[in-house]
């Protein structure tokens, strides 16, 4: 393990249609280290791991992967940044007129000359890692969430990326998927020293296997440090988060005016249309 | 000064939208290129796009025939003239409603199609994941589709004039007794390589125009349920539209 930063987020700051996203988010996630980016739904994670893939880029600030400003990178570089990179989807993505092998040979049909041995091979491999070898001739639609889950791992590490990005990876699964799922991303940082960015707000597992934290809230990095720091943490953001209260600084509700005016406004607004 | 605005707001709109429009079709063309290398993808979506549709095309192209064979019969008839019915038939089928309403099926049956597909793969993020494993979307889902649809309606068409054909030869010859060799030598004498053309100009036509709406609205659809519904809809809408207006201008320019 070194200190070489793979990606670098300075001060991005992010806004769609005037809102804002992002008002000065910087994190960094350092070679062949798990980093844990959690907090709140509808913080912005995904759009964060949008930024680091230059599917979007930020107002203002700078996103640097693999030591390149993104927001600099023509298309050509852009792809060939991607070709470093693997990414698990929330919902798995997978192509859905292919079935679970080509699924996950098509990265290398597209970008190799591999022989068509050879690819049966990786893709063998690939999914005996994760489980289902035995799966390769079922269509996606054929797989349950978390089969669906570990086939899109198996695709998104069949390139041997450099870094490897997990957007909620363990939203929906049942008890033995997320320990398979844990399991293989801990096995493939630990053996590949492939670097990993998990966006996820399950406090519990991140903890497990993360290197270092940071905590999103209001369009910011409010804590940021290893997992029993972050879990040592007073203050009251991150006790709120990491105890799942409902009441603190980030609060339950959307904003709306308060219950009891609203229900009084409403009984005004019944009568006086009945006097009327 | 009103109506004024809103007609601007509107050009303007209709332009932008154009633009867009022929700016997706010049980055796909540069795909397209690449794509021919691999025929195979678009091998499989003229069979999407081309094979799926075969039956409503032979059923539409069957019961035409018959309709005109009747009409036909009916109206020459009257003149003495039942004898014409293979070149009216055939006119009619190859210059006007061959390539019309192949083109209008095949924006129904094809074209929603291909717009719901590449929506719902929006909608999937598989689109998105596609560009992550660094493989564009343009040439790999969308640029075949196009050339799968534009490769296709003119072949329908072709199915749909012979079988149109057939269904006025059944109805004419086998129905109401106008003679066979009638029947097929006024067909060979009076319709010229220029009617041809004219069906042939037509299907190429309607099936670009088909098959970019189709796969635009499908690439550009809202992420979401109502968004490829809508999507679908505007495909249909547009190409119907779009395949009457130009048919007019077609015909006044084969004229």
């Amino acid at each position: 393990m070194t200190d070489e930063i793979i990606v670098d987020v300075r001060d991005a700051h992010y806004a769609v249609r005037g809102r804002t996203i992002f008002s000065g988010m910087s994190l960094q996630a350092m070679k062949g280290q798990i980093t844990a980016v959690m907090g709140p739904s509808g913080t912005g994670k995904t759009t964060l791991l949008r930024l680091i893939t230059a599917q979007i880029y930020a107002d203002s600030g700078e996103v640097i992967v693999f030591g390149e400003n993104v927001a600099k990178l023509n298309s050509h570089q852009v792809f060939a940044m991607r070709k470093r990179t693997g990414m698990l989807f929330q919902d798995s993505a997978l192509l859905s007129d292919m079935d679970v092998f080509e699924n996950v040979a098509f990265p290398l049909r597209e970008h190799t000359d591999l022989s068509e041995s050879l690819i049966r091979n990786l893709v063998l491999t690939k999914l005996n890692a994760v489980g289902l070898r035995g799966a390769a001739e079922l269509m996606p639609e054929e797989l349950s969430g978390g089969m669906a889950r570990r086939v899109a791992l198996a695709r998104a590490v069949v390139m041997d990326p450099e870094l490897l990005i997990y957007d909620e990876p363990f939203v929906g699964l049942d008890p033995i998927a997320l320990g398979v799922i844990l399991r293989l991303i801990q096995q493939l940082n630990q053996v590949l020293g492939i670097t990993s960015i998990i966006v996820s707000h399950d406090v519990n597992e991140l903890s497990s296997i993360a290197h270092r934290s940071y905590l999103m809230a209001a369009g910011t990095i409010v804590a940021a440090g290893t997992p029993k720091e972050l879990a040592g943490s007073h203050s009251p953001i991150v006790r709120q988060f990491m105890s799942g209260d409902p009441d603190g600084p980030s609060p339950f509700h959307y904003p709306a005016p308060d219950l009891t005016q609203q229900f009084l406004a409403q009984a005004g607004a019944v009568q006086s249309g009945g006097g009327a | 000064m009103t109506v004024a605005v809103v007609g601007d707001g509107l050009v303007l709109r209709t332009l932008a939208h154009v633009g867009r429009i022929a700016i997706f079709f010049a980055e796909m063309v540069v795909q397209c290129g690449r794509v021919l290398a691999r025929p195979n993808l678009v091998i499989n979506q003229i069979f999407n796009a081309g094979g799926r549709s075969l039956v409503i095309i032979m059923l539409s192209g069957l019961f035409t025939g018959m309709v005109l064979a009747l009409l036909g019969f009916n109206l020459l008839q009257r003149f003495g003239s039942e004898d014409a019915l293979g070149f009216a038939a055939a006119l009619a089928l190859l210059k006007e409603l061959g390539p019309v309403l192949t083109g209008l099926l095949f924006a129904g049956r094809a074209g929603t199609a291909l717009t719901s597909e590449i929506g719902l793969m929006r909608a999937t993020d598989q689109l998105t994941a596609m560009q992550m494993m660094a493989v564009d979307p343009l040439r790999y889902v969308v640029a075949p589709r196009f050339l799968g649809g534009l490769i296709s309606m003119p072949l329908l068409t072709g199915v749909y004039d012979v079988v149109g054909l057939f269904g006025a030869h059944l109805v004419g010859v086998q129905m109401l007794r106008v003679d066979n060799g009638s029947f097929w030598s006024q067909m060979q004498s009076a319709v010229s390589l220029h009617d041809v053309k004219e069906g042939i100009v037509k299907s190429v036509v309607f099936g670009f125009i088909c098959s970019l709406i189709a796969v635009y609205e499908g690439y550009h659809s809202e992420p979401t349920a109502e968004g490829v519904g809508l999507a679908t809809t505007r495909t249909v809408v547009a190409s119907s539209v779009l395949i009457l207006l130009l048919d007019y201008m077609l015909t006044a320019a084969f004229i």
